[in-house]
C-alpha cells in the first residue's frame, strides 16, 4: 500500500504550485484556477488522513464534500465579478483593477 | 422542533432574509417595507436569544457542532445589533442604488446568520461553513456599488478571501490528521495526549489556522486588502465588514483557543505568536493611519490597529488557573466596545459624506458649525477608539492590558500604550479638524432619521459602556467561562 507520506507529499507539492500561481498570475481567471488548485490539495490531505487514521469514521472525506461544495459556489461568484471587472474594463487582468493602490 | 429552537436565533435571521425576497417578489410596490422585514426579523433573534438567557438552559445541538452557551448567546446580541444597526444605516443608501434592495438586505442578514453559526460552532466542519456563509454574501455586498471602484474592492475581497480559506483548510486538514478528530474538545484531549511528538506538525497546522483567521481578524501581515476594501466598497458595507466580520472572527478563534487549543497545550507558543502579531498590528496600522487623508481609508487602517489591541487578549491565553479566563473575557468586551465605537465612527461618515459628497477629511472642516450632532457623535466615538475615559473603548483597552500583564507581557502592554499615543494623535487631530477650523460653507444639515436612529443607539452604546461597564463585563465574564468549562 502506498504509504501516507506520499500522499502528503503530493498534496503539499499541489498547494505549493497552487500558491505560486497565486502570487504569480495576473489573470483573475487564472488565479481563480490556483485556488482551486490548493482546496484540492486540501480535499487530497482530508481524504488521505481519512483513509489512514480515522477509517471508522471518516469525518475528512464528510470535510471534503463540504470543500468541494464551497468552492463550488464560490468560484462561481468570483467568475460572475471578474465578468462585471470585463465588461467595466475589457480587461481580466488584476493589475488592471488598480485604482486604488494594493 | 428542538433543534429549531436551539439555533433558533440564527432561524429568526434566516427566515426574515428569505421573507425579505419574498416581500420583494409579491410586492414590488411595496419595496420600502423590505428593511423592516429585516429589522423584525433581527428583532426576533434577539427576542429568542432573551428567551434563552430566561431559561439559562444551555446545551448542544446537531451532535455536538454546535453549542448554545453564555458565549454564543452574548455574540448574538453583538452580531443582531450590529445588523440592525448596518439595515438603518443602509436604507437612504440602498433606495439611491435603485436596484436589488430585497438582495442586499438577504445578504446582509444571510452573513449576520453566518456570523451567529461561527460564534457557536464548536466543530471544525461547521466553523469552515459558517465562516463561508458569512464570507460569500460580504464578497457580494463590497461590490455592490455601481462604480469601478466597487468592483475593484469586491475582487480583491473574494480573491484574497478564497486564498485565506484555502490555507485555513490546509491548517484544519492538517490539525485533523493530527488528532483525528474536527470536534473541538477532542481535539482539546488529542493534543494533551499527544505530548511533544510531532509538536512542529501541530504548530505548523495552528500556524496556517491563524493565518486563514487573520485574513478575516485583519491583522498584520494579512491586512493588505482591508485599506482597499473599505475605501472602494459602499460605506455601510465597509461599516459591516469591519465590526462584524472582524466580531466573528475573534468569537471563533477565541474558542477555538480557549476550548480547543488551552491551557496546557502548548499555549505559550502561540501566546508568544498572538502576542507579535498584535505587537506589529497595532504599530503598523497606527503608522499607516498618521498620513491618510482618506477618511474611510484611516479608519480602515485604525480598525488593523484596533484588531492588534483586541489580540493583546488572545495573547493572555497563556495565563494559568482561574484567571485562565480573563484574556478571553477582554477579548469579548473588546468586541462589544468596538461594535458600537466604530459602528457610530462610520454612520457618522455616512451622513457627512452622504451630504458633502467626499470622504477626504479636510472636508470634514468645521463641521462642528455645520451639524453639532454628527460632529459631537463621530468626536465621541474617536475619543473612544484612542481609549479615553469616559468612554466604552477605555474599559476595553484597560481589560485587554490587564490580562496581559497578568500573563507576564509588560512588553505588549507598553507597546499598546505607546500606540494609543500615537493613534491619540490622528484620531484627535479629525476632532481638531470638525472643531476649529472654518467651514467651506456655513450651510447646517441634519441627518435623516434612520441614521439618526442607528447613530443615537451607537453613541448610547459608547457613553452606557464607559460609564457603567459592570453589567457587560460581568457578562463577558460569564461567558468567558462557559469556555473554560471543558476543563
Amino acid at each position: 500500500m502506498v504509504p501516507l507520506e506520499n500522499y502528503l507529499a503530493l498534496s503539499g507539492i499541489l498547494f505549493s504550485i497552487g500558491f505560486y500561481g497565486v502570487l504569480a498570475r495576473r489573470n483573475a481567471v487564472l488565479i481563480l484556477m490556483s485556488i482551486e488548485l490548493m482546496l484540492n490539495a486540501v480535499s487530497l490531505n482530508f481524504i488521505a488522513f481519512a483513509a489512514y487514521l480515522d477509517p471508522d469514521r471518516i469525518i475528512g472525506a464528510i470535510f471534503a464534500v463540504f470543500v468541494i461544495t464551497v468552492a463550488a459556489a464560490e468560484v462561481g461568484l468570483a467568475l460572475a465579478i471578474v465578468i462585471r471587472l470585463f465588461r467595466n474594463r475589457a480587461t481580466s487582468n488584476v493589475d488592471d483593477a488598480a485604482i486604488m493602490k494594493w | 422542533m428542538n433543534g429549531i429552537d436551539l439555533v433558533g436565533p440564527q432561524f429568526a435571521v434566516l427566515i426574515a432574509a428569505g421573507l425579505a425576497l419574498v416581500v420583494d417578489a409579491v410586492l414590488p410596490r411595496q419595496r420600502r417595507l423590505i428593511p423592516f422585514v429585516a429589522l423584525a426579523g433581527l428583532a426576533l433573534s434577539v427576542a429568542w436569544s432573551i428567551s434563552w438567557v430566561a431559561r439559562d438552559d444551555y446545551q448542544t445541538a446537531f451532535g455536538g457542532t454546535l453549542v448554545l452557551d453564555r458565549y454564543a448567546v452574548f455574540f448574538y446580541f453583538v452580531f443582531a445589533g450590529i445588523a440592525a444597526a448596518v439595515v438603518l444605516a443602509s436604507i437612504e443608501w440602498v433606495e439611491r442604488a435603485g436596484r436589488g434592495q430585497a438582495e442586499y438586505y438577504a445578504l446582509v442578514l444571510a452573513s449576520t446568520a453566518g456570523f451567529m453559526f461561527l460564534a457557536s460552532s464548536r466543530d471544525l466542519i461547521s466553523i469552515f461553513i459558517a465562516l463561508e456563509l458569512s464570507s460569500i454574501p460580504q464578497y457580494i455586498l463590497a461590490g455592490w456599488g455601481k462604480d469601478e471602484r466597487s468592483s475593484e474592492a469586491g475582487l480583491k475581497y473574494l480573491l484574497l478571501g478564497a486564498i485565506a480559506s484555502a490555507v485555513l483548510l490546509y491548517g484544519m486538514a492538517l490539525l485533523y490528521g493530527f488528532t483525528r478528530t474536527t470536534e473541538l474538545g477532542g481535539i482539546a484531549d488529542a493534543v494533551a495526549a499527544g505530548g511533544d511528538a510531532n509538536r512542529s506538525l501541530l504548530i505548523l497546522a495552528v500556524a496556517l489556522v491563524i493565518a486563514g483567521f487573520g485574513f478575516k481578524m485583519a491583522v498584520v501581515p494579512f491586512q493588505m486588502w482591508v485599506p482597499d476594501v473599505y475605501q472602494g466598497a459602499p460605506t455601510p458595507v465597509a461599516a459591516y465588514l469591519s465590526v462584524g466580520s472582524k466580531g466573528a472572527a475573534f468569537a471563533v478563534v477565541t474558542r477555538l483557543f480557549f476550548e480547543g487549543l488551552g491551557p496546557g497545550v502548548a499555549s505559550d507558543d502561540w501566546s508568544m505568536i498572538f502576542a507579535v502579531v498584535a505587537a506589529v498590528s497595532m504599530t503598523f496600522g497606527n503608522v499607516m493611519a498618521i498620513a491618510q487623508t482618506d477618511i474611510k481609508r484611516l479608519l480602515g487602517y485604525s480598525s488593523i490597529a484596533q484588531a492588534g489591541n483586541i489580540m493583546v487578549g488572545l495573547a493572555a491565553i497563556s495565563v494559568a488557573g482561574e484567571e485562565f479566563v480573563l484574556g478571553a473575557s477582554g477579548v469579548i468586551f473588546f468586541v462589544a466596545a468596538y461594535a458600537f465605537t466604530n459602528l457610530g465612527a462610520f454612520i457618522a461618515v455616512i451622513a457627512i459624506s452622504q451630504r458633502i459628497g467626499s470622504d477626504r477629511i479636510a472636508d470634514y472642516a468645521g463641521m462642528w458649525k455645520r451639524s453639532p450632532a454628527l460632529a459631537g457623535v463621530l468626536a465621541l466615538c474617536l475619543v473612544s477608539l484612542t481609549g479615553i475615559p469616559p468612554t466604552a473603548g477605555f474599559w476595553a483597552k484597560l481589560y485587554v492590558f490587564n490580562s496581559a500583564i497578568r500573563a507576564d507581557m509588560a512588553w505588549l502592554v507598553i507597546i499598546g500604550v505607546l500606540n494609543s499615543l500615537v493613534s491619540a494623535y490622528y484620531y484627535l487631530g479629525i476632532a481638531k479638524t470638525m472643531f476649529v477650523a472654518q467651514p467651506a460653507e456655513e450651510a447646517t444639515f441634519r441627518p435623516p432619521l434612520t441614521l439618526s436612529i442607528s447613530l443615537g443607539v451607537a453613541a448610547a452604546g459608547v457613553l452606557a459602556l464607559g460609564l457603567i461597564p459592570g453589567p457587560v463585563l460581568s457578562a463577558a465574564h460569564d461567558a468567558a467561562e462557559t469556555l473554560a468549562l471543558v476543563y
